[in-house]
């Protein structure tokens, strides 16, 4: 199992979650209920795509793409 | 497929996946060939940007202040309007006016409370209506007089590819067919000088485009949503064509680009005769008093039983 941060923008949500070992972005959002369609997912600052890996103690952001107003 | 040994930031519709520098690179020049293809520019514009301070309208002035380097015919200033939002338009407008002091861009604030005497939150309280349809009446009013008043030639938005799909369907959704005759990259039906020409440069860009490249260009400030939004019918369309998408990818496209063919048949059988003007306030107008006129009368109204 590894343990990954997750910062979602949208409800300004700080939230820890484990996942199997070799998971990837796509793994996440599923978890999280989240339609990759409607994000953009960061690591350090750097944007990262559905298949990249996760590893233990990640700290990921998942930012909105939907307009605001 | 990658473009290059660079790390991806995307990965298009198409199964390419871009770096920042590609992407970058793809997104400028499908906004430019959108201006092109649908000659959304002349030689010479004293053009507007309304901005919000969002991401979408900070991206279109991001984008056509590097054309405007290029071309110095291109002058652009930026309009803004405070509807009054509480808590939401105080902080778009605080990025909108960082953005422009860097760049040295003229923004032009308009409000609701001086130009009406009421903030939207205040006419929410007076009136029982869904707050999009009254704000997107007086925002396009203003819009349009202050764009008149600045001698602007154009007024470029914001508006990008699922916006479009997402009014494209809620006119069919509501019987609107005449309304879907108004969209497309150039607003309206037909040239008048009472009307300032709305255009779309991000109209072929994915949202989800338009915020990585905001993203990658520090345009993306943290995420900010009008509280009056959830409750739209807008944001319930969004969501079915999200789902579509993620199921079905390139229905997004699919939408508009059948709907890029029918448009000139729309704009045809709606064009219709001259616009009036309302007999209240001398701007266009569908009927002999304008849309803007009947709230604001409304309000009235409704101050004076109170």
């Amino acid at each position: 199992m590894i343990n990954v941060s997750v910062f979602i923008d949208r409800e300004s949500k700080n939230t820890t979650l484990g996942l199997e070992n070799n998971s990837i972005v796509s793994d996440l959002l599923k978890k999280l209920s989240i339609n990759p369609v409607t994000v953009i997912v960061s690591r350090n600052n750097e944007l990262i795509l559905e298949d990249e890996k996760l590893n233990d103690n990640d700290e990921i952001k998942v930012l909105s793409v939907i307009s605001g107003g | 497929m990658n473009c290059c040994n660079e790390k991806p930031v995307i990965e298009l519709y198409s199964g390419e996946k871009l770096c920042k520098n590609h992407f970058t690179y793809y997104f400028q020049n499908k906004v430019f060939k959108t201006i092109r293809q649908f000659e959304l520019l002349g030689k010479e514009e004293n053009l507007g940007v309304a901005l919000s301070g969002g991401k979408d309208s900070l991206t279109v002035l991001h984008l056509l202040i590097r054309l405007s380097q290029q071309n110095p015919k291109i002058k652009i200033n930026a309009i803004a309007i405070d509807e009054g939002i509480k808590g939401y338009r105080d902080k778009t407008l605080e990025k909108a006016k960082e953005f422009c002091n860097q760049n040295n861009i003229k923004l032009n604030i308009f409000s609701y409370k001086e130009e009406f005497g009421l903030t939207l939150d205040e006419m929410l309280e007076i009136l029982d209506i869904k707050p999009c349809s009254i704000c997107g009446i007086f925002r396009r009013y203003l819009l349009n007089k202050k764009s008149k008043e600045l001698k602007l030639t154009k007024l470029a938005t914001g508006h990008n590819l699922d916006d479009e799909c997402q009014s494209i369907l809620m006119n069919q959704l509501k019987n609107s067919i005449e309304a879907s005759a108004r969209l497309g990259p150039k607003v309206g039906l037909i040239h008048d000088d009472k009307f300032v020409q709305r255009i779309k440069p991000l109209y072929l860009c994915t949202e989800k485009e338009v915020t990585t490249y905001a993203f990658v260009n520090g345009l993306l400030d943290e995420f900010n949503e009008c509280p009056n939004v959830p409750q739209s019918f807008r944001a319930q369309v969004r969501d079915m064509l999200n789902s579509m998408e993620q199921k079905f990818p390139g229905t997004k496209y699919s939408i508009v680009n059948s709907f890029l063919q029918i448009l000139p048949l729309l704009k045809q059988q709606f064009k219709g005769e001259a616009l009036k003007v309302c007999l209240k306030c001398n701007e266009p107008s569908a009927n002999d008093v304008c849309n803007t006129c009947v709230y604001l009368e409304k309000l009235k109204r409704k101050i004076e039983v109170r």
